[in-house]
């Protein structure tokens, strides 16, 4: 038995996010006493042997032109074939849009439990055993498995990555898109330079108290200096100030980074929900009474269009002295 | 009556679906919906921290499978399509499928059983559909209560029907769709042909354009069809376990706001995040 990760890549390209999955797999299979294996999937331009500095032995690239676009199924179909013949009994997925996915077709596939949402490594192997996130992040589960297979799909930013030595060996792999038609991507749009969300280790949010679309210019400097995804409130995303995929919340993306700095958000309940999972929140706000400040570990009673673009200098300053 | 008649009319039809390309076709419409605690209310367990306390906690029609309601109905409005709203659960989810009725569905089914994990709800849906000859089947790309994310694409996996997670946007007549999904960093736009499963949210209608149910669409739900079924037999494959809260947060540190240098030394040498 062992460990099978998807190391995911976008146009080719790995992501610090691809190598958590790595490790989170690594460390998987040191608690079950087994070895992790990689599956890439798709065209490469980088080199996925690093996947042996994250504890990976050895990582499988599938190639084939079915998989040149994205199709839940046919992904969870291969995922599962390739499962199978390695003998792998747990399946490690990130949580990234493809990732959430294809992981329910994978686990039909595979005849596997499903264990997503997942906020940390495995608790315990017998029963399998994981903590995970409720009630938008409002609490936790303990979900345990005695089902003798399980895919596992953590939220991004759920452990500290540690990379150490070592090449993982590179092998290609053939496995088929299962026999459920597939859907037709005619276009991908990403836009460039931008961080997704669920993966962004430091987010800079914007809210009601920013006044309108007009004013995000200095949401996004902090961002750029921070190297920050921007995101929005509700409201924000309601008013059309700012596109509905930036929402974070109960009913928009919920994020874990290790940063997440609020500006003019009020933090109603359903907001918290979706961030509260951050490690360091510092919320600005004019309002000293802002429930929100319940809720940050650093807080700045003012104006935001005066306190950010001084939060921008004082940043811009750090950067260069060290 | 009302049921037979509609019921041979839509069975009439979908055999003659293949005949009917260029027109609008009558779609039957399956739309999931979770009843979940509403989205303001407080969380709490009960003493043995074994199970959700509901007490005092009023439930509402999981929001994101609001979106994907709205959306059916103005199918129906658009080019005629019969909307079933479907629940997996015990009897006290009939106020929230009594709802979705008002919001403008036609008729409901409740599986009767209590949902043991997404595994077991896929199933019973997938019976569902399998039985109901449906066209269509919408759900919201997660519950806010579990937030497993996991029924919709188990359930297209199960059917062996096209999936499309967290979708944005369907548009289209007949049998070919124009989607547009979210994606890390972006979009994806796609075309599926029907049958295909739509896990929704905000995007496939817009905030402003939800359906909220005025009296008149209160009185007619309390006449409409609510169906119970019994389950079929399926095992979890997940048990859940002991529920927590979060930590409590130590006390905010206020930082003077003409002192940013000062919030930047703290994120660099305390908290350790720049």
């Amino acid at each position: 038995m062992s460990v099978l990760v998807y190391l995911e890549s976008w146009e080719g390209n790995f992501k610090k996010n691809t190598w958590e999955s790595a490790f989170y797999a690594a460390k998987t299979a040191e608690m079950l006493g087994t070895e992790a294996i990689g599956l890439c999937i798709g065209n490469l331009n980088e080199d996925p042997s690093v996947a042996g500095q994250y504890g990976i032995s050895k990582v499988l690239h599938l190639e084939d032109a079915a998989f040149n676009s994205f199709d839940a199924n046919n992904y969870g179909a291969a995922i599962a074939e390739v499962a199978a013949s390695q003998g792998a009994d747990t399946i490690i997925l990130s949580g990234t849009f493809n990732g959430k996915a294809l992981a329910p077709a994978l686990s039909i596939n595979a005849d596997a439990a499903l264990l997503t949402n997942v906020v940390a490594l495995p608790e315990s192997s017998s029963p399998f055993s994981v903590k995970r996130g409720v009630y938008s992040s409002k609490g936790f589960n303990i979900l345990s498995s005695d089902a003798s297979k399980r895919v596992v799909v953590f939220v991004p930013n759920s452990l500290a990555l540690e990379a150490g030595e070592g090449s993982a060996a590179v092998e290609s792999v053939n496995a088929g898109a299962g026999d459920t038609k597939a859907v037709e991507v005619t276009e991908v749009d990403r836009v460039k330079g931008k961080i997704p969300l669920p993966e962004a280790e430091r987010v800079v949010s914007g809210g009601r108290g920013l006044k309108g679309p007009e004013n995000w210019g200095m949401i996004e400097e902090l961002a750029e200096v921070l190297d920050a995804g921007t995101a929005c409130s509700k409201p924000v995303s309601d008013m059309d100030w700012r596109p509905h995929s930036e929402h974070v919340g109960q009913t928009g993306i919920a994020i874990k980074p290790n940063l997440y700095v609020a500006v003019g958000i009020s933090g109603a309940i359903q907001h918290l929900a979706g961030v509260s999972a951050s490690n360091t929140i510092v919320v600005i706000n004019k309002d000293a009474e802002a429930p929100f400040f319940k809720a940050a570990d650093y807080g700045i009673v003012g104006d935001a269009f005066e306190v950010v673009p001084k939060l921008t200098a004082a940043l811009k300053e750090f950067k260069a002295n060290n | 009556m009302h049921n037979i008649l509609t019921s041979a009319f839509f069975r009439l039809f979908s055999r003659h679906r293949q005949y009917h390309f260029s027109e609008y076709l009558f779609m039957k419409v399956l739309v999931c919906i979770s009843h979940v605690p509403d989205t303001t209310a407080k969380i709490n367990f009960t003493a043995d921290n074994s199970a959700f306390d509901k007490n005092g906690v009023q439930f509402v029609i999981n929001p994101y499978d609001e979106f994907g309601l709205t959306r059916a109905v103005w199918l129906k409005e658009k080019q005629g399509a019969s909307i079933t709203v479907l629940n997996v659960g015990t009897a006290e989810t009939e106020p929230t499928l009594r709802k979705a009725l008002a919001i403008g569905a036609d008729n409901a089914i409740r599986v009767d059983a209590e949902a043991k994990d997404a595994f077991f709800v896929a199933n019973q849906i997938a019976a569902v559909v399998k039985e109901g000859d449906y066209d269509l089947v919408i759900a919201g790309r997660e519950s806010i209560d579990y937030n497993g994310g996991q029924v919709p694409g188990m359930l297209a996996a199960l059917l062996k029907w096209p999936f499309i997670n967290a979708c944005v946007s369907m548009e289209g007549e007949g049998e070919t769709y124009n989607l547009v999904r979210e994606i890390d960093g972006g979009k994806e736009k796609l075309q599926a042909s029907l049958p295909f499963v739509v896990a929704g949210q905000k995007g496939l209608v817009e905030e402003k354009d939800l359906r909220i149910p005025n009296m008149r669409g209160i009185m007619q739900a309390r006449s409409k069809p609510l169906e119970v079924k019994s389950p079929v037999d399926t095992e979890a494959k997940t048990q859940t376990g002991v529920y927590s809260k979060p930590a409590p947060k130590s006390a905010v540190k206020m930082v003077d706001a003409e002192n940013m240098a000062e919030l930047v030394r703290l994120l660099h040498e305390e908290a350790k995040v720049i």
